[in-house]
């Protein structure tokens, strides 16, 4: 079950770049077990380690600098997280630490995925995406599902308003598991199996 | 209200709202493989759900199962891979779902077995956690990747939660100049509207170039979708999808109701669609990606543009405004769920026939699936392949992407028929150009990166 995420405050990382696919956020060569677990280690393994074999770490990567190693909302930019359907990508951001991750865009998969996970993307305009990674190191911002705001804790910021679907709140706010929510449903989806069983068997005698 | 053949197969799988401007859709096949099935199913069963109804899902071994000739049974080609292979298949047992084995003749990647076996027909509901899977829109089935825990969302309930996406329609036009195929198409269309030109849209491809493509070439052209950022992709069912689907359909099913309702599989005449592209196929020469993102591709005889990534050309080794021609390779490969079908090879042994890779290159053919495999060699298209100096390699993703284990060489350049030219995507600084099978054996038997027209005559025909 993901954790409820109703507020969030935390230290931001700023990855500036576009297009960041999963294979970048979790290399296929870092998925080891048959686990959700164990994949800290291997995020961006690609960017953060000299060489990820002895996990010699990159000191020019911003996940290896003293005060965002903390981190725990990140900062991106258009299309995060596509490419590979890989669920590990989100095991990886959250085992690491991260609960929030702010971009101009997310690959489509991804997005849903961390929503399933308990971790919150949230899509802003690329003025604003860029206002955040802006913002003086050390960074600290606060997120409030609830009300939808993000707020950069300096007086002269207004808060930032951003959108997110309901169910996708629902889901992040109550940490509730979207299995045992569609079961809720379960008569009718009985009632349509036995429809559609009418109307195309086919799609069930051959199975 | 008109409707988008999209559309009605959504419609036709729509069990209820799921708020939110979600609906809870039908899923009519489950395919899973080694990498997340195994993961999806254990966690499935340690949550204390079960699967449904086993007899619509499959479990196929195909991303990380050795390509070596002769592989044995729990053989992986990543380091720890094994695991993944063993409790696939424990875990698919215990569930009681298909199982396609590495030992299988069946067994290939999925989205070349699932067409193959008749496991997805037209109008099927399908999703497999593979970002993939649109290739089987080229059936005219309903078809996009999901994450694990979507995957064990749907074989716990038999549905998905989705919220129906954009509508576009990516139309063909023209017809395809020598030596182009699906791929270049595909390459041209990411490479004018960018990478994420399709986003989160549920992409229907036509126009005459698209129904003249065949089966595999649709297959091909659907698989890349994804890389255009879509949701997913469709194509129309016709002639041709029956003729290839119904002698792979299970003899049980009543075709004439079936195909009845396949009829119906077309966009209305008003259908409105949120956006609209055209393509002229006469403007395709054959592409190649010089980047890293498949929109960085280009055809072969332009330069990278002054305004490339200076990131992308680090990586590739490149400079801006130099060409691609007769730059030296070091690797090659045909293979994966994009380019790695029966006529693939055929199109490549047609260039290979006769040639010879130079010894500086490492040339790797991994058929798509053991049905591939065996029409090839039938065919003796295997002898074409290890005679020009290609290995010959047991179906699966092999080396479309890097899972550890043995690679090609960091800063090797590396031409390949698969769909990803990302950083590190096969292998530790491995700099991947995407092309299309004809390209990779040409530039394999010439050493350097051109196109099969630049190769030299063969001074006498071989046989």
């Amino acid at each position: 079950m993901p954790e409820p995420l109703k507020h969030h405050t935390g230290v931001v990382a700023v990855l500036m770049r576009d297009n960041i696919d999963t294979d970048q956020i979790i290399p296929s060569r870092e998925m080891k077990t048959v686990s959700r677990s164990g994949l800290g280690q291997g995020l961006f393994a690609g960017w953060r380690y000299t060489n990820p074999a002895t996990r010699t770490p990159n000191p020019g990567f911003v996940l290896n600098h003293e005060v965002q190693k903390a981190a725990s909302i990140l900062i991106s930019g258009e299309n995060f997280g596509c490419g590979s359907s890989r669920e590990h990508a989100v095991w990886a951001l959250q085992e690491f630490g991260f609960r929030v991750i702010i971009a101009k865009s997310f690959g489509e998969i991804f997005h849903g995925n961390c929503v399933r996970n308990g971790v919150l993307p949230i899509t802003l305009s690329a003025d604003l995406v860029d206002r955040l990674a802006d913002l003086p190191i050390p960074a600290t911002l606060t997120v409030d599902l609830e009300q939808q705001l993000i707020v950069t804790g300096r007086a002269a910021d207004d808060p930032i308003r951003f959108e997110i679907g309901e169910f996708a709140k629902r889901l992040l706010v109550e940490g509730l598991d979207p299995i045992a929510l569609t079961m809720t449903d379960q008569a009718k989806i009985e009632a349509f199996i036995e429809r559609d069983g009418q109307r195309r068997p086919w799609v069930y005698s051959a199975a | 209200m008109a409707q988008t053949l999209f559309e009605k197969l959504w419609q036709d799988h729509r069990v209820c709202d799921a708020g939110d401007g979600a609906d809870l859709l039908a899923i009519d096949r489950l395919l899973l493989h080694e990498r997340t099935g195994g993961v999806a199913l254990k966690s499935l069963l340690e949550n204390g759900y079960t699967v449904r109804d086993p007899a619509r899902v499959y479990a196929i071994m195909d991303h990380i199962v050795s390509f070596a000739e002769g592989r044995k049974r729990d053989e992986a080609r990543s380091p720890g891979g094994e695991a993944f292979i063993t409790e696939t298949r424990a875990m698919a047992r215990s569930a009681g779902i298909h199982l396609i084995d590495t030992d299988s003749p069946e067994q290939g990647i999925v989205h070349v077995t699932a067409p193959e076996e008749g496991i997805v027909l037209p109008g099927f509901s399908v999703l497999c956690p593979d970002s993939h899977t649109c290739s089987l829109g080229a059936l005219g089935a309903m078809a996009w990747g999901i994450g694990s825990s979507e995957a064990e969302h749907v074989m716990a309930t038999g549905v998905l939660r989705a919220t129906k996406p954009q509508q576009m329609r990516v139309r063909v036009i023209g017809e395809l100049q020598p030596g182009c195929s699906a791929k270049d198409v595909a390459l041209y269309l990411i490479a004018k509207h960018g990478a994420a030109g399709g986003k989160r849209c549920a992409i229907e491809f036509c126009g005459p170039v698209v129904e003249g493509l065949s089966i595999e070439g649709r297959l091909t052209l659907c698989n890349m979708a994804v890389e255009f950022a879509a949701y997913s992709a469709i194509i129309a069912p016709d002639e041709k999808v029956l003729d290839f689907i119904l002698p792979r359909m299970d003899t049980s099913i009543v075709i004439s109701a079936a195909q009845e309702h396949w009829a119906n599989l077309v966009s209305d005449p008003d259908a409105d669609f949120d956006y609209e592209i055209e393509i002229d196929a006469r403007e395709i020469a054959p592409q190649i990606s010089w980047g890293t993102t498949p929109e960085e591709s280009f055809s072969l005889i332009e330069r990278i543009p002054a305004a490339a990534a200076p990131k992308a050309l680090e990586y590739m080794g490149l400079t801006a405004g130099q060409s691609l021609a007769d730059l030296n390779i070091d690797g090659a490969f045909i293979g994966s769920c994009t380019n790695g079908r029966l006529s693939d090879l055929k199109a490549a042994a047609d260039i290979l026939r006769g040639r010879r890779v130079p010894k500086h290159v490492r040339a790797v053919c991994v058929p798509g699936s053991k049905a591939v495999r065996r029409e090839a060699e039938t065919l003796g298209i295997d002898e074409i392949f290890k005679q020009a100096g290609f290995e010959w390699g047991e179906p699966g993703c092999a080396m479309c992407f890097y899972a550890g284990g043995e690679t090609f060489a960091p800063g090797a350049r590396v031409v390949s028929s698969t769909n990803r030219n990302f950083e590190g995507r096969q292998g530790p600084g491995v700099r991947t150009h995407i092309t299309s099978p004809v390209v990779v054996a040409a530039c394999a038997v010439a050493g350097k990166i051109c196109a099969p027209a630049d190769l030299p005559v063969l001074e006498e025909a071989v046989v």
